[in-house]
Parts: structure tokens; C-alpha cells; sequence
């Protein structure tokens, strides 16, 4: 297979690059990871999504903005085939899943990992077998699957909660063990539909913060659903690196960089009224998007 | 959607379902051990109502029957016919009854309620499905128990017809055995057996049916529990009248 140059993450704003790159044998990294093609959707006479077009890239995270009933959660089922859309195509990894039937859609799924607004914890299971969940299903032997659970517990820094009931979490607790189950399996692809809704912002913060290490250290492609502006500030504008102790930390931008592994894109009845860097948003004169973004 | 049309879209949904479900069982998983905690759930969590109802149902026959036979002088047909009542309509009937109203409420309310929070779709979303997990072990946990409930129910009703006719009319229990035996044959008891596997069937499939297409929120999980315990119970008494048929001529009888 041939070597192939990864982009680098960061650019400076005259566009200039940062000088450290990559280098990886797959050349698959060229595929977008989730891409929709002219994608429409309608319930009834109501139009959901109309002529959907855009590219999640490999590491990157889109953020999709939009206010109540825009079709922000419903692009995330399309991406699950938990619906079909009425015509136009959707890729995931390259692969048209467009007119999968639901045991192929299984096997599409293993790739993605889904983090719920409410965390979906399944009730009757601990937080233990929640997260085991995928791997149970597998058959994957116990030893392994408690390796594997406490890693993920740990990433998310929930140990102490292992064998709790999802009815004694917290809300942010809920969604953290959501966002571990989520990522058993290393799935490339990561879908959160807006996983800080009703949270406290220090704990909202913390989701964001997952979702950036996700990003900047996992490589993983995600699609960050949220009418949250708070969302967008962390997710656009701040990185994760790791320290010589192996501590991770979280810096910002800055003015002299950009992130280019993070994309803004604004629905509006079931159209994207926008599509861009989060600079460019908050650049844009559009009295719906000022409207959105200022809250006022 | 007219009543008609709504009528076929969910008849055709249930079909659909039930395709799936027997698909199911061709390849794994299976989960086998979902199918037996259902089973402990369904089968040992409704024997004491199944047993209540059954041994009152059997006294209040021969409470009814017994002086118009003692009118005829026919009392020793006592426990012919609460055997042949019990064991060909009201045993099955009154058993699906009880466990469409226990089980198929709680299988639809637990189906409904896994919807609205999501758990259906983070279940989908992990590569499981549904029908394969939840939907076929209940199903077939139904299929299974309701035949040994309703054999349970049966055996009880008759127990407790021939201490009424014992202790309150005085019937020998010697003759209550005897007339019982002379009065059921090998096909009454497999028509009593058969009904309660298609009735399972019903209960199962509605249910999960309803269940799993909840929409609506809280509000809309009591609805299709309502739906499923009126539903199911329904087409169980409906059921019944064309199985007795087809029963009937199965075993050449008028009986059933």
C-alpha cells in the first residue's frame, strides 16, 4: 500500500502550514470517513432535510448547528440507518449504505459509535455491562472485556461508578458511561446528538473535553450535534495535546492558529444556511444566524 | 389514517414481525438464556394468578351447574362437565386472558418505555437487533409457558370444582374422578394445548408489536400498553372461535 502525507492539524491564519505532518500506509485516509450526497428527507408533507450536501473528513469533527426541529438529530439517523432517506446517497467510509438492509446496516454500525442526548443507558445493566455491552455481544472472553471496560471508564474518568445502576448516576454521569460504551471497539466514527442538553456547564465542558481527545488524540471523525453556542467555543477553538508526563491538556487556538480539524455547519429547515470555520460564522451577515448565534 | 387502512398497515406490520422473529431463529445469536429468564418472568410470575383463576373458575361451574344437573338427576356428569368446560374453552381462554393483562401490559409498557429513552436505538446503534433480543425471546417464552399455565390452570379448576361439589353438595369424590375421566379424551386435551400455543402467539406479537412502535413520550407508552392488553385480548377470544372450528373438524367432533 502506498505511504501517503496527512495533512497537518493546525494552520497558521495567512494560511501558511504548520511544519509537522505525518505519515500513514493507508490509502483509504483519503475517503471521507461520513459523506452526504444530495440527501432529502420528508415526513408527510414536511420536509426535513432537502438536498443535503457535505464531507466529514478523517479526524475531523462537524459541528451541526441548528435550532428545534431544524433535521440535526435526524442527519445522525440517517448516518445509523436507523431511517432511510427518500432519495440521495450517504457514504460511511467510503461504502454506500444508501440502500442497506438492516443486517448489513449491523455490520456498518460496529464502525460507529453513538452518544445519545439522554445517554440511553440500557436500565436493567450496570454501568459495567453497559459499557461491556458490544463486547458481550461479540463473545469476547470476560478477562478481556473488563480490560477493556476500565480503560474506557478510565478515559472517561468514571472507575468508581463500575458497578453502579444507571438509575444512581448523575446526568453527566449518564452521558459519560453513554459516551464509554460508545467507544468500545476504537470506532472510527463517533456521532454525538446533542450530548450536553440539559447539563450543568462545568459538566458540559467536561463532554466537550471527550470529544476533543477523541479528536486530537484518538483520530477519531465525528458529527457534534448541539444548538449549544458554549459547544461550539470549546470544540472550535481549543486542542488536546499530551504533556512529557503524559498528562493531557487542553490549549487554545490562539490568533496565530486555526483548527482545521473542526467545521461549523448551521441547518434551517431542513437546508445548511451555512457551512464553514467557526471565524466564518460568526463573520457571516445573516440575520437568522446572527439571531442564533447571539441568542437575541 | 382511516380505521381500515390502519387496520391492514399494523395486521401487515405484525406479519412482518413475525417473519422476523422465525428469520431470527436460523442464525445466531439466539440467547438462549433471554429466552429462559423471560420464561421465569412469564411462566413462574403468573402461576399463582393462573392457579387462583383456575381453581375459582372450576368451583363457580359446578356452583352454577349443579342443581340444574341435580334437576335432572344428572349429578354424577358433575365433573364431565366442568373437565370438558375447563379443558376445551375456559382453561385456555381465561389463562391467555390473564397473561395478555400480567404479560403482554408489561412487555409492551418495557418495549414502549426502552423506545422513548432510546435504548432501542442505542441497541441498534451497537449492532444488536431488537427483534433478535428482546422481541424473540418473549415471543417464544409465551409459546412455550402459556400451555403448561393453561395445564396448571386446568388441573386446579378441577380441583377446586370437585371440593365445591364435595363439600357443598355433598358429591362423592370418587364419582367427580370418575365422570372427569370419562369425560375427556386424548383430543380434548391436545385442542386444550394447541389453543394456548396460537394464543400465545397473539399475545406475544401484539405486544412486542405495540411495544416497539411507541411514539408519543410517557403518554405514549400507557397508550400502547393499553392498546396491547385490549388488543391482544381481543383477538384471543376471536381466535378462539375459528380455532374451535378448525379444531372441530380436525378431530371430527361438534365438541371444542
Amino acid at each position: 500500500m502506498d505511504l501517503e502525507t496527512i495533512n497537518s492539524e493546525l494552520v497558521y491564519d495567512n494560511g501558511e502550514e504548520v511544519s509537522f505532518t505525518a505519515k500513514t500506509d493507508d490509502a483509504n485516509r483519503i475517503l471521507p470517513a461520513i459523506e452526504f450526497r444530495d440527501v432529502s428527507l420528508a415526513f408527510d408533507d414536511q420536509i426535513v432535510l432537502d438536498s443535503i450536501n457535505f464531507r466529514v473528513r478523517r479526524g475531523e469533527t462537524k459541528i451541526v448547528l441548528g435550532g428545534s426541529g431544524s433535521g440535526k438529530s435526524t442527519i445522525i439517523n440517517l448516518v445509523l440507518g436507523l431511517i432511510k432517506p427518500d432519495s440521495g446517497q450517504i457514504f460511511v467510509d467510503g461504502e454506500d449504505i444508501t440502500g442497506h438492509d438492516e443486517p448489513e446496516m449491523m455490520l456498518v454500525r460496529k464502525k460507529i459509535g453513538m452518544v445519545f442526548q439522554e445517554g440511553a443507558l440500557f436500565d436493567s445493566l450496570s454501568v459495567y455491562d453497559n459499557v461491556a455491552y458490544r463486547l458481550h455481544e461479540e463473545g469476547v472472553d470476560e478477562d478481556e472485556v473488563e480490560h477493556e471496560v476500565r480503560r474506557m471508564l478510565h478515559f472517561v474518568n468514571l472507575e468508581d461508578a463500575i458497578d453502579k445502576m444507571p438509575a444512581e448516576l448523575s446526568g453527566g454521569m449518564r452521558r459519560r458511561v453513554g459516551i464509554a460504551r460508545a467507544l468500545v471497539g476504537n470506532p472510527s466514527i463517533v456521532l454525538f446528538d446533542e450530548p450536553t442538553a440539559g447539563l450543568d456547564p462545568p459538566t458540559a465542558r467536561t463532554i466537550c473535553e471527550l470529544a476533543i481527545k477523541l479528536r486530537d488524540l484518538e483520530d477519531v471523525s465525528s458529527i457534534f450535534v448541539t444548538h449549544e453556542m458554549n459547544n461550539l467555543d470549546y470544540l472550535s477553538s481549543e486542542y488536546a495535546i499530551v504533556d512529557e508526563n503524559g498528562q493531557v491538556l487542553f490549549e487554545l487556538e490562539g490568533e496565530r492558529l486555526c483548527l482545521i480539524n473542526t467545521e461549523v455547519i448551521m441547518l434551517r429547515e431542513g437546508n445548511i444556511v451555512f457551512s464553514g470555520k467557526d471565524e466564518q460564522l460568526r463573520a457571516v451577515d445573516d440575520p437568522y444566524i446572527h439571531r442564533f448565534i447571539r441568542g437575541t | 389514517m382511516n380505521p381500515i387502512k390502519q387496520f391492514i398497515f399494523e395486521v401487515e406490520q405484525i406479519s412482518v414481525l413475525f417473519w422476523q422473529i422465525v428469520s431470527s431463529l436460523r442464525n445466531r445469536p439466539r440467547y438462549f438464556s433471554e429466552i429462559i429468564t423471560q420464561m421465569d418472568r412469564i411462566g413462574v410470575g403468573s402461576i399463582s394468578i393462573i392457579l387462583l383463576t383456575g381453581f375459582f373458575t372450576g368451583g363457580v361451574l359446578i356452583l352454577q351447574a349443579y342443581p340444574t344437573l341435580q334437576y335432572y338427576g344428572a349429578q354424577s356428569q358433575a365433573g364431565r362437565g366442568v373437565a370438558t368446560t375447563l379443558i376445551r374453552e375456559l382453561g385456555p381462554v381465561l389463562t391467555a386472558l390473564m397473561v395478555a393483562g400480567r404479560v403482554g401490559s408489561a412487555i409492551s409498557a418495557e418495549l414502549g418505555s426502552m423506545v422513548v429513552s432510546q435504548q432501542i436505538d442505542a441497541m441498534r446503534s451497537l449492532g444488536t437487533s431488537p427483534i433478535r433480543k428482546l422481541a424473540s425471546p418473549r415471543v417464544i417464552a409465551l409459546v412455550i409457558t402459556l400451555p403448561l399455565l393453561t395445564v396448571a390452570a386446568d388441573i386446579f379448576g378441577l380441583l377446586g370444582g370437585g371440593l365445591v361439589a364435595n363439600q357443598l353438595y355433598g358429591l362423592d369424590s370418587s364419582t367427580y374422578m370418575t365422570s372427569v375421566r370419562t369425560g375427556v379424551d386424548i383430543d380434548d386435551v391436545l385442542g386444550g394445548i394447541i389453543k394456548p400455543i396460537i394464543f400465545g402467539l397473539i399475545i406475544g406479537l401484539i405486544a412486542c408489536h405495540k411495544g416497539l412502535t411507541t411514539s408519543g413520550g410517557t403518554v405514549g407508552v400507557g397508550r400502547s400498553t393499553t392498546s396491547a392488553v385490549v388488543s391482544a385480548s381481543i383477538n384471543v377470544i376471536i381466535a378462539d372461535f375459528f380455532l374451535s372450528r378448525v379444531l372441530q373438524t380436525l378431530f371430527d367432533t361438534t365438541l371444542f
